[in-house]
């Protein structure tokens, strides 16, 4: 706690080069806003600028059928619906009218990642200026075949109409390449009143399949002929195969192939309960050399902190302002979680013997694409990438690995599609987790318990190894000629990695932000849902609320006093109100607290009030009511939205309370629910209320990691605010909290 | 001749009547306001009620702690735990140290009722008067809760309570835990937790007629709730012989040659990992001498697969399906010892305790790291569970097979049904 | 050759006797509905119903289950005329991925058939066994709600029920 801000060391020293270069651009903090807003030139709307064509968007075939082509993934946000939404909304085309492609690396254009909550801002912005300009064009192709000036012309319903009712249906006015053209900078888009079909909670399209057992998921893809395989990983990270004895796995029932290459090794089968047995016994059949050595858990954050660091000064502000009349300075820590998607990760792959078809749940088909071919040698043409659902990702998990699985077995296999599935332990133990992460916050307040000087730093691995290096890919780094990891690189701000929402929206007159970024990984890392936003938010909405209280103020006026942003402002009272937020004091062990943020400081704006009961005796954390607010700027399937947040705020909790990878000095010791516990129904809130605050006319902001760090703030404050106590390393188990509270 | 006779037993009678009378006068109220305690006391009597389980038999099911409420199933009948905590109408709000210090070593309330040896003062009576005051301290300190107690139902004449003034005099010694120069001072603490405060031989050491623990026989084994509970002497048929270090592991949390406490046991382990680790190795160290066995008689695990798959082909077949995913991963999978022959309840006498994992599976606490396993009550009728349970013993126990394993089943279904 | 009874017909299968319903019914019977979530009776992503009573398929082998009535999400409705709790859980949007629905779906199937009045307590402490990962619990809870509320109505208008043992 009272260790100084700043040690000066050999890592500081060597930073300073950093430090000089990055303060010769203007702080990031304030550069922020001007660098989204303020573009150069015209530059084409969202994803049109990396593709550009018309058509590469939106197809119209002669019967009218409408296909639109994303290159981002439905990853359980129900981005399908609401892409569906703003093309229809601008095509004047029912809904139920429009087919829509996702990602797939032989149809849609190359949209990268589908992460960061930026599908809407990208796809959607695409789309919807395409679908208006497409308008347009079609309006334009009538008028002349009717003889009349396009304004007299209006599109309805799939069809242009003339003054006298005369209709012409899209399917007779798309003849030639009338779509394959280039798209201007500019769109006709609808006026935010004259909006149908934006704004309404229109149903997800996907749901009724997934409740009835319809073929929805990756998992659910049967091609005729398929295998089943199953993956003998190694014992932890970097243990070698030394030896295997496969005689009597190969006599197994319905056992097609054993592959090994290097320490990579799996097993095909006709039948999938087959590849299960028989990945069994080539387990036991396999002798694995000593394994990695892995830090101490309980000196986890030690060890990081011994760790050689890049330094960066990511906002430095420097104002007059009132003395200061006391300073407080504390240290947060959140340790490794796994993103534990339900069902664990599973690819289908097939190779005619020269080309290699891919079906994954990964979140970006492209960069996919490029590591696999680079694995197998292969030039990207002959490599096809196509995204199916997978069970919520939420992040980067076991899902590219898992197809990089498949195309090897794929390749060994020709002729025979290959499904892999890997197992529950599998994905636990060798999934990225988020990583690990701690930070100094140290700030002043002047007499009348303002904040006069903000100082914060926070130390973390990366928050991305993701494709498109064949390094990334978990069998590539296990083949006899392995395949190193690229270099981890900081995330750069405004968006940030370890550094995301790390700088405080609040409107401080003295504010120092450092990210040290810590290159060597002792536990395999990359992003998961809200990156750094869900720690830096912890830290930051948990320190405000310990000011707040050395300054003898209600936190939530304490935070109204330190922001003048107009949204952040609405969102913020507008939880409160609903909530009911007062100081009057609860009954003993009953608590409440309140935290906000925008997301990555860009994105949605995100409030949320908690009310928790602590019992005192085990120090077990229950979740009452929980009220949240969010402006995710053009809301476009508000009930969507409520969901994402609902989701969040359910998540986040079981994050904040429970979740912690444990591992000893080899491997990986969580390795399935009972090591790794959960969030179960018995636990979760009495309720979740949220409410969307429409913003018309605004750019879409990203709403599905918003609700993270709000939600572990809000749950830490009413933890302090129930008991006294500020508990500042997550997560806040019963035992944790029970230290704290004492007998 | 006969009235002196009469005379003595007459003054016999009295002198009884007057000690009855003596011992069981009420003791006055005291208010809450007159008391304050030292931190350090009341940290410490923390630690000992965890290592004296309070709360498991004074806390109902979703209750609030030591308030009371929770049934506990005799021979004689249910009775319930009473509320603890210092609320002064339904608790213990107005005892004092000395009525608390009657009621833990004598086992007769504030107000003089004798108490069932259910509440374990047999073994409390041997308490030092430091421990009792650290634990009146903790009770004392905790938040009052007004929970009124439930009434005992007991059969006739069980439930007239001067009858245990009887059974005190048959079965209560006072006085300390018997100590051995001889021992380490780990080995004496050890001594004097499990005989006095943790009371293990309340479940481990077989009862009479009368519900006393029989001295003849402690740590013999014993039952708690319908569960089996195994000897820790060297009557215990573990096959795998049990060390300081594997009973400090398996009381802390979990033990890879021995498995993890279920059913009532399990929230005695989950008590002693809350408290400092120098108290469960003084157990540890404890019980593994009354456990000690010669060397040459260290068992090994067995595995008569063959023979029993022949014997019982159904049962091998519902293993394979239902438990082999798990249970033969060679401990794979977490929690999972490498053959169920490891665990001592399939050594024990009777199927019961088997019998009560298959049907209500294993859940740890919410958000706590732990075993976790399905309850099969639902997935297998009583007949398949029959297999797989002798189909267990045969395979994994030198023992003889079970009897009457159906029934066991049937019973215990039927206590679940039954409110 | 074991014949198994799912959703009402009856199929006769060659695997395994020992292999898992949950792999008959993916891999052999081709229904989707069932999902593998761990195969360790953790989560509950592979909960149908057997007999009224809700399952893991992942941990039960078919060999018990001869002359016992299988259920599946595919049995209580379809796309265009779902069950109750289909319908519910649509009305609801009670879905992110959905990849728990179908389990979710199976073990409150189970309790509305026995009991049409829940309580809120009864509900959670019925569905604790299966997991969510996207954190659906409070529109998974408000959709077992309302299927039960539209199944008292249901029964109401159709008169006494009988409630199979
Ligand atoms: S897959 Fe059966 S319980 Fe998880
Ligand atoms: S909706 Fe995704 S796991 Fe439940």
């Amino acid at each position: 706690m009272n260790a100084p801000l700043f040690t000066p060391s050999r890592r500081e020293v060597l930073a300073g080069a950093l430090i000089v270069s990055f303060s010769l651009r203007p702080p990031r903090s304030v550069a922020a806003e001007e660098q989204q807003n303020a573009g150069p030139k015209p530059k084409l709307p969202g994803s049109l600028k990396d593709a550009a064509m018309l058509d590469a968007w939106i197809r119209v075939d002669a019967n009218g059928t409408v296909t639109i082509f994303t290159g981002k993934c439905e990853i359980g946000q129900g981005i399908k619906t609401a892409l569906i939404q703003v093309a229809a909304e601008e095509l004047e085309v029912e809904p139920s009218r429009i087919h829509l492609v996702t990602a797939d690396t032989a149809r849609t254009a190359n949209e990268g990642f589908t992460s960061g909550s930026n599908s809407m801002k990208d796809s959607g912005t695409a789309i919807r200026n395409a679908a208006a300009q497409v308008r347009e064009i079609l309006i334009g192709v009538a008028a002349e075949r009717l003889g009349v000036a396009a304004d007299q012309l209006h599109a309805q319903s799939g069809a242009v109409v003339g003054p006298d009712n005369r209709r012409i249906g899209y399917g007779e006015l798309v003849a030639g390449d009338v779509l394959h053209v280039a798209a201007q900078p500019a769109s006709k888009l609808k006026s935010p009143e004259a909006l149908k079909v934006i704004g309404q909670s229109m149903p997800r399209v996907d749901i009724p399949g997934k409740v009835t057992g319809g073929v929805s998921y990756v998992q659910d893809l049967r091609l005729p002929g398929m295998a089943h395989a199953r993956i003998v990983r190694p014992p932890s990270y970097d243990a070698r195969l030394q030896s295997l004895d496969t005689s009597a796995v190969e006599k197994l029932p319905g056992v097609l192939k054993i592959v090994r290459d290097g320490s990579f090794l799996a097993v095909i089968a006709e039948r999938e309960f087959q590849a299960v047995t028989a990945m069994h016994a080539l387990a036991a059949h396999a002798k694995w050399d000593v394994a990695t050595k892995l830090p101490d858990e309980k000196d986890i954050f030690g060890f990081i902190e011994s760790l050689p660091a890049d330094d960066y000064v990511i906002a430095e502000k420097h104002a007059p302002a009132a003395a200061a009349a006391q300073s407080l300075e504390a240290v947060y820590r959140r340790p490794y979680q796994l993103h534990g998607s339900i069902g664990p990760s599973c690819a289908v792959a097939s190779f005619d013997g020269d080309a290699l078809t891919v079906w994954s749940h990964a979140q970006g088909m492209f960069p996919l694409r490029k590591a696999i071919a680079e694995m197998l040698h292969l030039s990207d043409d002959k490599v096809r990438c196509i995204h199916m659902e997978g069970a919520g990702c939420y992040g980067h998990n076991g899902a590219d690995d898992a197809a990089a699985d498949a195309a090897l077995l794929a390749r060994a296999l020709p002729g025979r599609p290959v499904r892999v599935q890997w197992t529950r332990e599998q994905e636990h133990q060798w999934e990225p987790y988020g990583p690990a992460m701690l930070s100094r916050a140290r700030a002043s307040l002047d007499a009348s318990g303002n904040i006069v000087d903000w100082q914060y730093e926070v130390r973390s691995n990366t928050h991305s190894t993701r494709p498109p290096g064949a390094g990334q890919l978990l069998a590539a780094r296990h083949l006899e000629q392995p395949f190193k990891p690229d270099a981890p690189k900081p995330i750069p701000q405004p968006e940030g990695g370890g550094d995301r929402n790390s700088i405080p929206l609040y409107a401080l007159p003295n504010v120092r932000v450092v990210h040290h970024f810590v290159p060597d990984m002792p536990l395999r890392v990359s992003a998961q849902r809200g990156l750094g936003a869900y720690h830096n938010v912890f830290a930051i909405e948990s320190f405000l609320d310990e000011l707040a209280v050395a300054a003898g103020a209600d936190p939530l006026e304490f935070r109204l006093r330190h922001i003048q942003e107009p949204r952040a402002r609405k969102v913020i009272t507008t939880a409160a109100e609903r909530f009911g937020w007062a100081s009057t004091p609860l009954p003993k062990g009953k608590g409440r607290g309140f935290a906000f943020a925008r997301y990555k400081n860009l994105g949605a704006y995100c409030a949320v009030a908690i009310e928790v009961d602590v019992e005192h005796e085990s120090g077990r954390v229950r979740l009452g009511r929980a009220v949240a607010a969010v402006d995710s700027g053009q809301a476009v399937n508000p009930d969507g939205i409520a969901n994402q947040i609902q989701g969040g705020i359910v998540q986040s909790a079981s994050w904040t309370l429970y979740e912690s990878v444990r591992f000893n000095e080899t491997r990986i010791l969580s390795q399935d629910w009972s090591t790794y516990p959960i969030l179960r129904f018995g636990a979760v809130p009495e309720s979740v209320e949220v409410h969307v605050i429409d913003a018309p006319g605004q750019p879409f902001l990203g709403t599905g990691e918003a609700a993270q760090g709000p939600t572990a703030a809000a749950i830490a404050n009413a933890v302090a605010n129930a008991t006294g106590m500020r508990v500042r390393d997550l997560p806040l188990n019963a035992a944790r909290v029970k230290a704290a509270i004492g007998v | 001749m006969r009235r002196i006779l009469f005379s003595i037993l007459l003054i016999a009678v009295l002198a009884a009547a007057a000690l009855f009378f003596a011992t069981h006068l009420t003791i006055p109220a005291e208010q809450q306001t007159q008391r304050t305690f030292a931190p350090d006391v009341v940290r410490r009597g923390g630690e000992m009620a965890a290592l004296g389980y309070c709360a498991s038999c004074h806390t109902a099911g979703n209750g609030k702690p030591f308030a009371g409420g929770r049934p506990l199933a005799t021979p004689f009948g249910t009775i319930y735990g009473t509320n603890i905590t210092p609320d002064a109408e339904t608790g213990i709000g107005l005892w004092s140290q000395a009525a608390f210090n009657r009621a833990m070593r004598d086992g007769v309330d504030r107000a003089g009722r004798d108490l069932y040896p259910a509440f374990p003062y047999d073994h409390f009576t041997k308490l030092s008067e430091d421990d009792l005051a650290a634990l009146y301290a903790f009770l004392m300190a905790r938040a009052p809760v007004h929970a009124p107690n439930r009434t005992n139902a007991l059969a006739f004449p069980y439930s007239l309570r001067p009858l245990l003034v009887g059974w005190k005099l048959l079965y209560l010694n006072k006085g300390p835990v018997s100590s051995d120069q001889t021992k380490s001072a780990q080995w004496t603490g050890g001594a004097y937790l499990v005989e006095a405060l943790s009371h293990c031989g309340a479940c481990h050491t077989p009862r009479d007629r009368l519900g006393a623990e029989i001295a003849s026989r402690h740590f013999d084994g014993g039952e708690a709730e319908d569960w089996w509970a195994p000897p820790l002497n060297r009557t215990s048929p573990s096959p795998v012989p049990w060390s300081e270090e594997s009973l400090f592991n398996y009381l802390r949390s979990w033990d890879a040659g021995h498995g993890g406490a279920v059913g009532p046991m399990a929230p005695v382990v989950a008590a002693l990992a809350t408290i400092p680790e120098q108290n469960v190795r003084a157990i540890a160290a404890y019980i593994a001498s009354t456990l000690a066995k010669p060397a040459e008689s260290e068992k090994h695990v067995e595995d008569n697969q063959t023979q029993a798959m022949q014997a019982n082909p159904q049962g091998a077949q519902l293993y394979a399906g239902s438990c082999a995913t798990c249970h033969e991963t060679g401990a794979h999978v977490p929690f999972t010892v490498a053959s169920l022959g490891q665990h001592t309840s399939v050594h024990g006498p009777d199927p019961r305790n088997v019998i009560h994992v298959i049907l209500h599976g294993i859940q740890p606490p919410e958000g706590t790291v732990g075993a976790i396993m399905p309850a099969f009550a639902d997935t297998l009728n009583d007949a398949q569970i029959a297999e797989i349970v002798s189909y267990l013993r045969a395979r994994f126990s030198g023992g003889p097979q079970w009897s009457n394993i159906a029934g066991e089943i049937a019973r215990i279904r039927r206590q679940e049904t039954s409110p | 050759m074991i014949p198994l009874n799912v959703n009402g017909r009856l199929h006769e299968v060659e695997d395994e006797p020992n292999t898992p319903l949950l792999y008959v019914l993916r891999d052999t019977l081709e229904l989707n509905g069932a999902k593998f979530g761990c195969g360790l009776g953790q989560c509950g992503s592979c909960t149908v119903v057997v007999d009224g009573k809700p399952i893991f398929s992942c941990l039960t082998p078919i060999s018990i289950l001869q002359g016992r009535k299988i259920t599946t999400v595919e049995g209580l409705g379809t796309e265009d005329a779902p069950s109750p709790l289909q319908r519910a859980f649509i009305e609801e949007q009670a879905a992110q991925c959905g990849y728990c629905i179908p389990g979710m779906i199976m073990r409150a199937h189970a309790l509305l058939t026995t009991n049409r009045t829940p309580s809120e307590a009864q509900i959670r402490d019925h569905m604790n066994p299966n997991l969510c990962r996207c954190g659906t619990h409070m529109r998974i809870l408000a959709a077992i709600r309302r299927a039960a509320h539209a199944m008292q109505a249901a029964d109401a208008t159709a008169g006494p029920r009988e409630v199979r043992p």
